[in-house]
């Protein structure tokens, strides 16, 4: 029976009020800081190689076979524009991300994407900690990827061997553990690590493996990392945040990896943004980024624990 | 039978885990912004009862389970089996102690139970949730206790035991939350 209540929406309320102050006071922050809002198209030629991101497609006309991306991230149209001069800027912007769905995650989510010309991540996660005070949150603890895993299960991430890796996976529950090293350290880190870590605070996990660079710089040291940090609330994935990488030839290099991963997953190979890596080409400043998940920060400041009652009208099932 | 992909699972869902028919009692998704994706997936055994949690890479498929669940009367105990019949085909079947270790001390016959078939054998039977049995065994009630609380135990025609205020006679027809397995109150037939 569909029941006569379908048409509300699914957030309170007083969350959607929530919603509107915790926007205006993003907003204000970035002003005090002269970081200026972008809007930039939702709607691009070219999606994303990254094999653990799948982007939505639709097409100018019904008889069009050229497709369009909706944007997982606004990150290279936003990359375009401070090659182009623009100076630190902000965005705050609906993203699409198929296959994505349960209690924290929604196929179209709010997100909060920052760039700062000449911070390098260490200063990036100081402004995100002082983002988080002004809505009433704490300033994060910050451990690093290696040491999260050193102090919870006593594994060096960087080091161990993937054999090793499969069977403590296979202990904690994911018998089919492929030897897909960073399919093997996600679940490691989802199921006992960030489970096991003191979050009575914000926490940020940063100095990530190479294999989950995506687009952020590597530091040369031993092992090599790569220099980019993510933000934990409660367990929940907040943020993600890197020192950018500038160096066009290596990113398009990432990027034709990634086409022969997905390739090989038998993964639609949607075509490399061109503009973007002209961009880079051309000369994309020093800086860091980070993209703030809206709904999430509001499920914390609205103490939920389901990213449909702070979504202000979901999907729901046809 | 077929197969269900990660992305098919819902709670109810019935799938078979290491040869046994399990229902799915909880799914969540869990992914990192830029990783690998799983199902951390709870589930009841439907055999043996137990709750298990068991992760899935998103994508992979897990075989389904032929488990349906039945209105089906209870005829009689043969010794051995119980039989319970289809009241729309007539077709019967029969559950072993197993399947009825719950409910067979709340049914003496004629009830409509749930039933949930695995490949047609019956897996578990579900008595009703309320039962009207007589008394068959109980020690008199003690003078002036009636207004006091307490309570004793009695036997009913089924076998159960139950344990019912002080003022309950033999012979009296009780209604029985079997959920519970508690009195709720005296029937009339």
């Amino acid at each position: 029976m569909a029941s006569d209540n379908s048409w509300q929406p699914s957030a309170s309320l007083k969350v959607i009020n929530k919603r509107a102050s915790l926007l205006k006071q993003i907003r204000a922050f970035m002003d005090t800081r002269e970081i200026i809002e972008v809007d930039t198209p939702i709607l691009s030629h070219f999606g994303i190689s990254d094999p653990y991101i799948q982007s939505m497609t639709t097409s100018i006309t019904a008889e069009s076979d050229a497709k369009l991306y909706l944007q997982t991230s606004p990150e290279f149209c936003m990359k375009r524009l401070l090659a182009a001069g623009s100076g630190s800027i902000y965005q705050i912007a609906h993203v699409f991300r198929n296959e994505e769905l349960g209690k924290r995650h929604n196929i179209e989510f709010s997100m909060l994407e920052w760039y700062r010309t000449d911070f390098d991540y260490f200063q990036l996660m100081a402004e995100v900690g002082e983002l988080l005070i002004d809505i009433g949150l704490e300033i994060p603890d910050k451990i690093t990827y290696a040491d999260a895993f050193e102090q919870t299960i006593k594994i060096d991430p960087h080091t161990v061997a993937t054999s090793e890796l499969q069977t403590l996976c296979k202990q904690h529950g994911w018998e089919g553990a492929s030897d897909d090293r960073h399919a093997l350290l996600d679940f490691l880190f989802s199921e006992t690590v960030i489970k096991n870590l003191n979050q009575s605070k914000p926490l940020f996990i940063y100095d990530y493996p190479e294999c989950m660079s995506a687009l952020a710089t590597l530091k040369r040291n031993e092992p090599i990392v790569s220099e980019r940090f993510e933000l934990f609330i409660a367990g929940m994935e907040i943020a993600n945040g890197f020192n950018e990488l500038i160096d066009a030839d290596e990113q398009v290099h990432r990027f034709e990896k990634e086409l022969v991963t997905r390739r090989n997953k038998g993964l639609t190979e949607p075509p490399i943004d061109k503009e973007f890596v002209a961009a880079l080409r051309s000369g994309l400043p020093e800086c860091s980024g980070v993209a703030v998940g809206i709904d999430r920060l509001l499920m914390v400041l609205s103490e939920k624990d389901d990213i449909n009652e702070v979504s202000t009208f979901t999907l729901g099932s046809n | 039978m077929a197969t269900y992909s990660t992305n098919e699972f819902k709670s109810g869902l019935k799938i078979m885990i290491e040869n046994d028919p399990c229902s799915i009692i909880e799914n969540e998704f869990v992914k990192p912004g830029k990783g690998q994706a799983f199902n951390r997936v709870k589930m009841r055994n439907l055999k043996t009862g137990r709750v298990l949690e068991k992760t899935y890479k998103s994508g992979e498929s897990v075989e389904g389970a032929d488990v349906i669940d039945l209105d089906l009367q209870y005829l009689y105990n043969d010794g051995e089996m119980w039989h319970f019949m289809n009241k729309d085909s007539y077709e019967q079947c029969e559950a072993d102690a197993n399947a009825v270790s719950d409910a067979k001390q709340w049914i003496k016959g004629e009830e409509m139970c749930l039933v949930t078939l695995w490949n047609d054998v019956p897996l578990s039977v579900a008595a009703p949730n309320f039962v009207v049995l007589e008394v068959t065994d109980t020690d008199p009630g003690l003078k002036g206790d009636t207004a006091q609380g307490g309570s004793k135990p009695a036997t009913l025609e089924t076998g159960a035991i139950v344990k019912v205020p002080l003022f309950v006679e033999n012979g009296d027809l009780l209604k029985i939350d079997t959920r519970t397995g508690e009195y709720v109150s005296r029937a009339k037939e």
